[in-house]
């Protein structure tokens, strides 16, 4: 028992004592500053130097402000590999976030400076279309991860994936009981409400959270048309209507996640090729120097 | 009624086994009494397959039956052909209902068949007890049975399961889970709410019953059993129910009662006492003998190497030392002077007060689960804020307290120290040092419990020294024993349930109280709305406004959960004040702090009334989720979370593959959400119950489970947030390049079910299950990695000191 936690301790108290922050203002926005500072200076540079015979790729500091460029676009992918690579150290994924984010954006004035603003139908303008594709789609990344959370735990309501799919098939088995009395007409479109798999549609039915012909639904007008309902029918109905507030949470629940996720399937297939048109464009350059 | 067996032994568990076969080869007659129809029972009412641990590994093994860590049915096998092959005189389904005679005739009577007659008599029988009977009319009917082995057994029957505690839910949701079963189940349960039973299972149990699955009969009692049928009367009246099986999970009565008829008198009045027995296991009554879990010894190696001991000590080997010799010898092997085991344990029980009344048995059982230590004059014991709940006591030399900048205070030869970590749970409270050469012994915290829980002197002498302690420590300014003794004299220690009020805001009592152990939420009704003001830790004061002033109580301070505080008299208080300047001083200075604390919220409130509401009732919430026991706990903030699960994959990366938290599930107010994941308590209920201590505190202040584990899943029972998994440590996954890279493997994060076990049969290895949980990543650089991986800051973990302020906790309100 000795007083070998004694360093540790205090880094666990200062780790339980600190405020619980966003990524985007992470050390009193550190990134940000950084960011904006490293943008004013590149922007004052282009204003100051000298360059003959116009500012362009080619020049010393258009050189300078490529490799800026390269090597943050080669630190920034490495993100995907952090976020993964579970090594031990006093790294913190957030941080890093941060970082990603506002050298990101930061990245959208270097490279623009780099070019020179000399654009063309080549390989080099192609790297620069890309990175601002992948910027771009970064930025709506940044928007929904700052605006959707909220929205996502207010639909969970406490519960998990698991239990949403759960009380659905719990719903579903009683609906198959209260159903049996039914005529056959009326069990068809309970059958057939049942039959419909709540998860097999496409990229845009998840992301608009609409099923077009959702049989529960078209259930539900159907018993609700009924004059007289019959203590059977009034029971089914009851319990579609149940079914479809469930069915509605599950699939604002996967709408909420695929609009968090969806940017990343542009976001990193984008970055992958950018990083490949931005080996051809200095390969290129050097060939041709 | 004619033979007279030498020596009769009642259960044929581990001891009880190993006590008849070592009489066996020895050709001492005897008799072994086994109530079912198998040998120890409660091993074999262990599920299939399940793995049994052979530990403390570096115990040798003293029997004539073999044991090794394996599968359950490979140890009862083992132990069915030692048996037989011993020539072991068991009898089956002898139930011993009493004992009654004295050394050289007892006589046992069975529940069926002939007494057995016995010139001694060995009691193995555990501490499981019997199950609680069904006794109304037909309770003995063959289709009531007392135990579920596999519920997949019974096919389309109407199944009636009794009682509503774990036992009785978890059967019935087994015999309900596979509709294809076609079971028709119904539980029954004399109480209106299952307040015995975890919240999961309530819940499972309540989904079962609105899916259809089961029907739930509360306030009802069985009444008269047929066959085919059963009659209960419920609320609403008498009812008869096709029945075709009922399974009675009733609970279980201790067989203390069993015991003490025979005249074995235990150490207290504690129920979790053991009997008092002699180095050779003889108990009050001569001719009695108490071995195996009844007498204290809850691991398998250690019950089986009582019953050849006892057989010896009775066949007159008296110089037979026990086989926990040569751990005790490796113990003392570092004290300084060459003396022999026995010395060292005479020396400890003499030397250090609280163990005068022990004996040597019960010393030795204390050695196993404690420390000795030799330490140089000022060499550092342990340190402020070290974690540590062990307790010390001198046996030779004295320490020193350091309690201030340059004070110290001694404590001398005989006494004890750590004990305020071991009552509250909390880091040490000072630094210790030897004064001169010193030799302690330190007793772990499950052995300190035992301790005053079975030697009630111990326990007085504890918390006594507890209580001066504390008061010295708490108020400081140069306070000596002599001026608090009147304090400590007239001081009372409460137990206070969680949410008991202590002080009622607009009363007027003037008592002063000290935390010991737990917390207190401080509230005042401002208003007409209770308004959360602080939280107290153990260790902390409460109720000096009102003796200092001579007010009313201005706020109501309630438990948090589960606490103990010590009352102590206001006037005796206000005698030391007066007494004392300096102290009162620093009373005057901390009421002052908390009026402004009290003051800055009270005035919130009208100017702000919503953000000190939320704050108000986030820190409720907490309360209600475990916070107010926690020491380090992992929570998410849901307006940043995404909901990437990355914090699991980081926690099943970081420990052998598999996560210990559950990010989705667990409670949500506020946006702040209490993943299931540990919560580090200060006195952990996983510990409660751990057969082979493999659950501690690390230095950081972790709760973790070392690889002592026998997988019994006690812990997992007993964690009130269901953050223990059992499960077996996968093989590894394939390196993340080549997953990047290749595809190769289940990639970061847990694997799959499916993965897992295809991998591990490749590896055709046996990996028991056993349990997992959080141990804040203690040892990997950096800290947690669940708040390390999270990309937006939405994971946190906090201590509730830390975190239950009015300014940490009203930033989500605005």
């Amino acid at each position: 028992m000795a007083s070998a936690g004694g360093r540790e301790f205090e880094l666990h108290e200062r780790r339980r004592d600190s405020d619980h922050e966003s990524f985007l203002v992470h050390r009193r926005m550190r990134w940000f500053k950084i960011a904006l500072a490293v943008s004013l200076i590149a922007i004052l540079g282009y204003a100051l130097a000298d360059v003959k015979p116009r500012p362009n790729g080619g020049s010393w500091y258009g050189y300078t402000l490529g490799t800026i460029g390269a090597l943050l676009i080669g630190w920034l992918s490495l993100l995907g590999v952090r976020k993964r690579a579970m090594t031990p150290g006093r790294w913190s994924l957030k941080a890093w976030t941060s970082a990603h984010v506002y050298l990101g954006l930061a990245l959208i004035v270097i490279a623009t400076l780099h070019t020179g603003f000399q654009f063309g139908w080549n390989v080099h303008t192609l790297a620069f279309a890309l990175m601002i594709l992948v910027i771009a789609s970064g930025v709506y990344g940044i928007v929904v991860y700052a605006m959707l959370p909220t929205a996502l735990s207010n639909n969970r309501r406490e519960m998990t994936r698991r239990e949403m799919v759960e009380a659905l098939a719990a719903i579903d088995r009683q609906l198959e009981q209260a159903a049996q009395p039914l005529g056959r007409e009326e069990a068809d479109m309970v059958i057939a409400a049942l039959e419909q798999d709540p998860f097999g549609y496409g990229v845009v039915t998840r992301l608009s959270g609409r099923c077009r012909d959702c049989r529960t639904e078209a259930a539900i007008a159907a018993f609700a048309g009924i004059a007289s309902r019959s203590e059977a029918e009034e029971r089914v109905r009851a319990l579609l209507s149940r079914r479809m507030a469930q069915l509605q949470q599950i699939r604002r629940h996967m709408r909420l996640k695929a609009m968090l996720e969806v940017w990343l399937y542009v976001h990193v297939p984008a970055t992958i090729a950018l990083l490949g048109a931005l080996t051809a464009h200095i390969v290129s350059v050097f060939y041709y120097w | 009624m004619s033979e007279v067996f030498r020596i009769a032994i009642v259960g044929s568990g581990p001891s009880g086994l190993s006590a008849a076969a070592h009489a066996a080869a020895k050709g001492i007659s005897h008799v072994l009494l086994e109530k079912t129809d198998h040998l120890s029972d409660t091993i074999f009412r262990y599920q299939k397959g399940k793995h049994v641990m052979a530990t403390p590994a570096q115990l040798v093994l003293r029997s004539d039956c073999e044991f090794g860590a394996g599968k359950r049915e490979q140890v009862l096998a083992q132990w069915n052909a030692d048996a037989a092959k011993a020539g072991v005189n068991v009898r089956y389904k002898a139930e011993a209902k009493a004992i009654s005679g004295s050394k050289g005739d007892f006589t046992i009577t069975l529940a069926k068949g002939d007494p057995i007659r016995a010139e001694t008599v060995i009691l193995a029988i555990g501490t499981q007890g019997n199950p609680n009977l069904l006794r109304c009319e037909g309770g003995n009917l063959p289709h009531v049975q007392y135990q579920l082995d596999d519920p997949a057994e019974y096919i389309d029957e109407h199944i009636f399961v009794l009682g509503g505690g774990d036992a009785g839910i978890e059967n019935a949701l087994g015999l309900a889970a596979d509709a294809a079963q076609g079971n028709n189940v119904t539980l029954v349960d004399r109480n209106a709410d299952f307040a015995r039973a975890k919240e999961a299972n309530v819940k499972a149990l309540f989904a079962a019953r609105d899916a259809g699955r089961m029907t739930i009969l509360q306030e009802t009692t069985t009444t008269l059993v047929e066959p085919g049928w059963i009659t209960v009367e419920t609320p609403q009246g008498a009812a008869r129910h096709k029945c075709d099986r009922i399974i009675a999970r009733m609970g279980s009565a201790p067989p203390r009662a069993f015991v003490e008829a025979a005249s074995v008198a235990f150490t207290s009045e504690a129920r979790d006492a053991f009997p008092q027995l002699s180095p050779s296991f003889e108990s009050t009554t001569p001719g009695v003998y108490v071995i195996g879990a009844l007498a204290g010894y809850p691991l398998i190696k250690h019950c089986m190497n009582q019953g050849y001991d006892v057989i010896e000590f009775l066949n007159g080997n008296t110089a037979l030392k026990p086989a926990d010799e040569p751990i005790l010898a490796a113990k003392f092997a570092g004290l300084p002077g060459r003396r022999s085991v026995d010395e060292w344990l005479e020396t400890f029980r003499t030397q250090v007060v609280i163990l005068q009344d022990l004996s040597p048995l019960q010393m030795r059982e204390l050695m196993l689960d404690s420390d000795v230590h030799a330490y140089a004059p000022g060499e550092v014991i342990f340190t402020r804020n070290d974690p540590g709940s062990s307790m010390f006591g001198i046996a030779e030399g004295s320490v020193l307290v350091e309690v201030g900048a340059n004070a110290t205070v001694p404590i001398e030869q005989g006494s004890i120290f750590g004990e305020v970590g071991l009552i509250s749970g909390r880091r040490r409270g000072a630094t210790i040092r030897a004064a001169g050469p010193t030799v302690a012994i330190e007793l772990s915290r499950n052995a300190a419990l035992k301790l005053m829980a079975t030697v009630p002197a111990a326990a007085r002498a504890v918390n006594r020294i507890a209580i001066e302690r504390q008061l010295l420590q708490m108020f400081g300014s140069g306070l000596t024993r002599e001026d608090v003794a009147e304090l400590v004299e007239q001081a009372e220690v409460q137990d206070k349930r969680a949410g008991e009020v202590v002080i009622t805001e607009g009363a007027d009592d003037k008592d002063i109280y000290v935390i010991r152990r737990g917390s207190m939420i401080v509230e005042k009704d401002i208003g007409g709305r209770q308004v959360f003001l602080s939280y107290l830790p153990a260790g902390s004061y409460f109720g000096e406004m009102a003796v200092i002033d001579g007010s009313k109580r201005t706020a109501t301070v309630k438990a948090a959960i589960k606490s103990e505080v010590v009352r102590l008299p206001g006037d005796a208080f206000t005698a030391l004040l007066e007494k004392k300047p300096k102290l009162r001083e620093k009373a005057l200075a901390d009421m002052a702090g908390r009026r402004k604390v009290n003051q800055f919220i009270e005035d919130r409130k009208d100017s702000f009334g919503g953000a000190v509401d939320m704050y108000s009732e986030t820190a409720q919430f907490l309360v209600d989720n475990g916070i107010g026991e926690a020491t380090d706990v992992l929570l998410i903030d849901e307006t940043l979370c995404v909901g990437c699960d990355n914090c699991e994959k980081a926690c099943a990366d970081s420990h052998d593959g598999l996560s210990r938290l559950d990010r989705e599930a667990g409670k949500t107010y506020a946006h702040l959400h209490v993943p299931t994941s540990c919560r580090h308590c200060e006195h952990p209920h996983c510990m409660a119950d751990c057969p082979p201590n493999a659950i501690k505190r690390g230095p950081d202040g972790e709760v973790f489970i070392d690889d002592t584990c026998i997988g019994c899943g006690n812990c997992q029972r007993n964690c009130p947030y269901g953050v223990i998994r059992m499960d077996a440590k996968p093989p590894k996954k394939p390196p993340l390049l080549t997953w990047l890279l290749f595809g190769a493997g289940p990639g970061p994060g847990e694997a799959s079910y499916s993965w897992r076990k295809k991998a591990a049969e490749k590896e055709g290895k046996e990996v028991g299950k056993f349990a997992i949980k959080c141990d804040m990543c203690s040892g990997i650089e950096g800290g947690p990695a669940c708040v390390r991986a999270c990309p937006t800051g939405a994971a946190i973990r906090v201590g509730p000191e830390k975190f239950l302020t009015f300014t940490k906790l009203a930033e989500d309100a605005d």
